[in-house]
């Protein structure tokens, strides 16, 4: 089937067969951020934006992006690293397997939700799963991001 | 008050920011894209011969490279277990069988170029099976009439007490002191049965391996593992090659937690390869990853523990049976830990007996899972020395306080070895503080139907494999002066490069940043028997300081040469050999750059370390939860942890290590559970079936250190990666009984359990 849609802002054009699942998609074009860890729409890994908004993409036809835009952390490298950095200074990074996904939900959740609350945090982020650490560490990093994002706000 | 640089500072993992950015830096993102796609076709039954296996209509699919049989694969046994030659486990295996031992034991493997036709191809073989009774009951199984392992080429390469004519893949017992009088001396004695389930380590990152052939006709398999040096013999022995034919190559791993010491898979796509000459590739789906291999050991433990009326423990008494599966894999060696590690934590009692059975059984091979059967262990002593407590009428944190090993003590059933760095005395004094234990025990009614009680245990762990692994590093000068680090020990994650970086980094008085870190391949890499047994910060730590000894000697050698000092008079400071007699020196920067110019001195350096000890972290856990009268469901309220691991080398990588151990430890106390059906098929399927926790169902975890200072260590180092996951099951269980009376003694700890045990029902 032909298709035509957008990853990362960029226009792709193809004839893909129409049971193509979205992350085999990404992943033959070049997108290797996007993990599968599961196949039951259990672990988060594979999330990506469809039109913004977090979807998992192991599960999800890729017909179902036709016309539309995709992103993929490689579209978002700058934001990734800003975050990531937050992250890595908890040791929270780990194994970094399950990275990808995660961040996705918690950048899409700084656009979403505006001083969100601990039990907000969870529950938003209760998709992406993670067997190095616990959470623990993850939920440091978020808040200090946030914080960390919120002076910055304030200073402008 | 640290006297280091880069050691016990926080420094961020080296492979971070590519991580936290989605690099492709993972076996299947570096994977050609041209290769055969391999999948296997399994057993549905439990216990079956194949009397037929036509594969001709399915070899007909477009796409189709090749399909073996097991006429096609030689008759080599071998294990699949990481383990230094020669392994404890047992040769029972071949790539492929005629019989096959568990529903999911491979049949057929099936490579073609793409998925499709492989998954065509695999419907399409006609197998006919002679279906066999299996032995799905692993109490049942020692020296019952029906075979697992019935093969002439069975072989235990090991005195490990095993023997495939009587379903025993292990036996062993020790003693110390005169037990029946130990006994006899008790007031109070406590006699029961736990029950450890089977676990998945579940890995984010599922098995999975690629291989090609290299330039040099060379077989080099790209592998997700904890063990890139042993896959490079157990690949070499199952295809009965020579081990010069076989690279292996660590890239970026998704996890480990034990589950990659197994080589679960490499010989897969290693045979399709060397047969076909074409690169190849398997990647297990979350499924197989669930249903064929290598999770924690089921065990059953039978455990007698007894203490005069004034809290003295005099004797402990215990015996393991443990499942291994339909294959050998860590069944001798896991189980060893239940007793010489769990009974150590109480060295001054005068007596005790360790008797164990590893068993067959028609169910998935077990294998490692962080812990290693000390988990399963300390599931036992920490419940039964709270069960002690009760019948005492003690608190349980007084009853420990009196018997737990202390510093200079002699632990008999850890081999003997002295207790030369223990601050579980200190850990487990401040975790109570912690959680508020002498307010809060044992517990207070909530008045809404709930009640929030505490529970406490303790743990212990080695700091690597005594007298057996070998860790070594090699270190190189390069231009101006920076240095490269070569690692055989495989990073799975938890950031050994970056810590081993960090000590390097101390040694030779630079930053961390001047030290560029490589591992794994077999080819470069110096070695290293992998990471496993907790023993990278303590084995392949003490090579870093061994080697950087070493270097220095070179660098100061050289400088004294390229100057025509004499080699005794000089020092280095990092940036300079210098004089010590007077104020000359000369910089690394020049050493580095001479030594590439007309030079017949290579400024590098290799040494390897093993150790006659295995110095025990101790860790102590204390839960609070509540529950609910009604339904007997638990929540979480809080769990605080004191570490006694050494030094420690990195405090934000020992912090996550403690609470994602803790995390795991609270999946396998409550919910985790692989458990099969009356036809030997586990529901335990996928993340629908078999739930990890959430960040939803873990409660704040607090975590602190409380270092002693280990001598044989690097830095004063002991381990971390394991002892983590020992807490939370005993500590839950024991809080549990403290809510509401109810001693759960098999694991999970449901609430279908606890409600069962405040109605009385059976």
């Amino acid at each position: 089937m032909e298709i035509k849609l957008w990853i990362n802002d960029k226009l792709i054009t193809d004839n893909v067969e129409p049971d193509m699942p979205m992350l085999e998609f990404l992943r033959d074009k070049g997108c290797l951020s996007v993990k599968r860890g599961c196949e039951t729409s259990n672990c988060g890994l594979c999330t990506v934006w469809l039109e913004g908004k977090p979807v998992l993409s192991c599960t999800m036809p890729l017909m179902r992006a036709n016309k539309k835009h995709i992103t993929t952390l490689e579209g978002l490298r700058k934001e990734a690293a800003e975050f990531g950095a937050f992250l890595a200074d908890e040791g929270a990074d780990q194994c970094g397997y399950c990275n990808p996904g995660f961040i996705m939900n918690v950048l899409a959740l700084e656009r979403d939700i505006e001083d969100p609350t601990d039990e907000d945090i969870k529950e938003y982020l209760s998709g992406n799963l993670c067997r190095c650490t616990g959470y623990t560490g993850q939920f440091r990093a978020v808040k200090k991001y946030l914080a960390h994002k919120r002076s910055v706000k304030a200073d402008e | 008050m640290n006297e280091y640089k880069a050691v016990n500072r926080p420094v961020r993992k080296k492979d971070a920011m590519a991580l936290v950015t989605g690099k492709p830096v993972y076996c299947d993102d570096i994977a050609p894209k041209d290769c055969l796609i391999i999948k296997l076709l399994r057993s549905p039954h439990p216990h079956a011969l194949i009397e037929a296996i036509d594969t001709s209509i399915a070899e007909k699919v477009p796409g189709i490279e090749a399909i073996f049989t097991y006429k096609d694969v030689p008759n080599n046994r071998f294990t699949m277990a990481g383990q230094t030659y020669p392994e404890a486990s047992p040769y029972d295996r071949l790539i492929l069988e005629r019989r096959l031992r568990y529903v999911g034991d491979p049949v057929a493997i099936v490579a073609g170029e793409n998925e499709k036709a492989v998954d065509k191809a695999l419907k399409l073989i006609k197998v006919k099976y002679e279906i066999l009774e299996p032995i799905l009951d692993f109490t049942k199984a020692k020296d019952n009439a029906i075979l697992i392992h019935p093969e002439d080429n069975w072989a235990s390469l090991c005195p490990v007490g095993a023997d495939n004519k009587r379903n025993l893949c292990a036996h062993e017992e020790s003693e110390n002191g005169d037990l029946e009088k130990a006994f006899s001396k008790c007031d109070v004695i406590v006699e029961q049965t736990y029950h450890t389930q089977a676990n998945q380590q579940a890995m984010m990152e599922t098995f999975r391996a690629y291989a090609t052939m290299d330039v040099y006709s060379r077989l080099t398999i790209v592998s997700s593992t904890q063990i890139t040096f042993h896959v490079r013999r157990i690949v070499a022995t199952a295809l009965g090659i020579p081990k010069t034919d076989i690279r292996v190559i660590k890239p970026r791993i998704g996890g480990g937690f034990g589950a990659k010491q197994t080589a679960i898979m490499e010989v897969y796509p290693a045979f399709v390869t060397y047969k076909t000459g074409k690169n190849s590739k398997l990647v297990f789906t979350r499924e197989e990853s669930q249903t064929a291999s290598s999770p924690r050991h089921e065990m059953e433990i039978k455990l007698k523990i007894g203490a005069t009326n004034d809290g003295i423990i005099r004797a402990l008494d215990m015996y393991t049976l443990s499942n291994t599966g339909a294959y050998g894999e860590h069944g001798p060696t896991t189980v060893g830990l239940t007793g010489h590690k769990a009974l150590a934590l109480y060295s001054r009692a005068e007596a005790y007996r360790f008797v164990y059975d590893v068993v067959y059984s028609n169910v998935m091979s077990a294998g490692a899972y962080r812990g290693y059967g000390a988990t399963q262990g300390m599931f036992a002593v920490e419940s039964a020395v709270d069960e002690l407590a009760h019948k005492l009428d003690m608190d349980p944190t007084k009853l420990r306080e009196i018997n737990i090993t202390k510093e200079g003590d002699v632990m008999p059933a850890y081999y003997g070895e002295t207790a030369n760095s223990c601050a579980l005395d200190r850990c487990l004094d401040k975790v109570k503080k912690m959680i508020d234990w002498d307010n809060k025990y044992p517990a207070k009614d909530m008045g809404n139907g709930k009640i929030r009680s505490v529970g406490l245990a303790l743990a212990i762990q080695g700091s690597c494999i005594s007298n057996l692994d070998v860790g070594s590093v090699a270190l190189k000068v390069n231009d101006d002066g920076f240095y490269s680090l070569m690692i055989g020990a495989s990073d799975m994650g938890t950031g050994c490069d970056t810590i081993l970086a960090q000590m390097a980094a101390d040694c030779m008085c630079c930053d961390v940043d001047n030290i560029v870190v490589q591992g794994v391949d077999t080819d470069s890499s110096p070695y290293d028997s992998g990471s496993y047994a907790s023993s990278t910060t303590y084995i392949t730590g003490m090579a870093v300081v061994k080697t950087c000894a070493s270097l220095t000697e070179k660098i100061k050698k050289y400088g004294a040469l390229l100057m025509g000092w004499d080699a005794n008079d000089v020092d280095f400071n990092g940036k300079e050999v210098y004089k010590i007699s007077s104020d000359e020196k000369i910089s690394l920067k020049d050493i580095a750059n001479s030594s590439m110019c007309n030079s017949t001195n290579a400024l590098y350096a290799s040494e390897g370390h093993a150790s006659p000890v295995s110095p025990p972290p101790f860790m102590a856990g204390a839960v609070e939860l509540e529950v609910d009268k009604e339904t007997g469901k638990i929540e979480l309220i809080d769990y605080k942890a004191v570490v006694d691991c050494g030094t420690v080398i990195n405090p934000n990588l020992a912090r996550v290590q403690t609470e994602g151990g803790i995390g795991q430890g609270i999946g396998m106390a409550l919910y985790e559970d692989i458990n099969y059906n009356d036809k030997g098929v586990t529901r335990s399927n996928s993340f629908m079936q078999y739930k990890i926790p959430t960040r939803q169902d873990i409660c704040p975890v607090e975590v602190e250190f409380e270092p002693s200072y280990e001598p044989t260590g690097p830095f004063g180092a002991k381990s971390i990666g394991e002892i983590v996951i020992n807490t939370p099951p005993p500590a839950i269980a024991n809080a549990v009984e403290n809510a509401v009376g109810v001693r759960i003694r098999e694991l999970p700890i449901t609430s279908e359990k606890i409600f069962r045990g405040i109605n009385n029902e059976d």
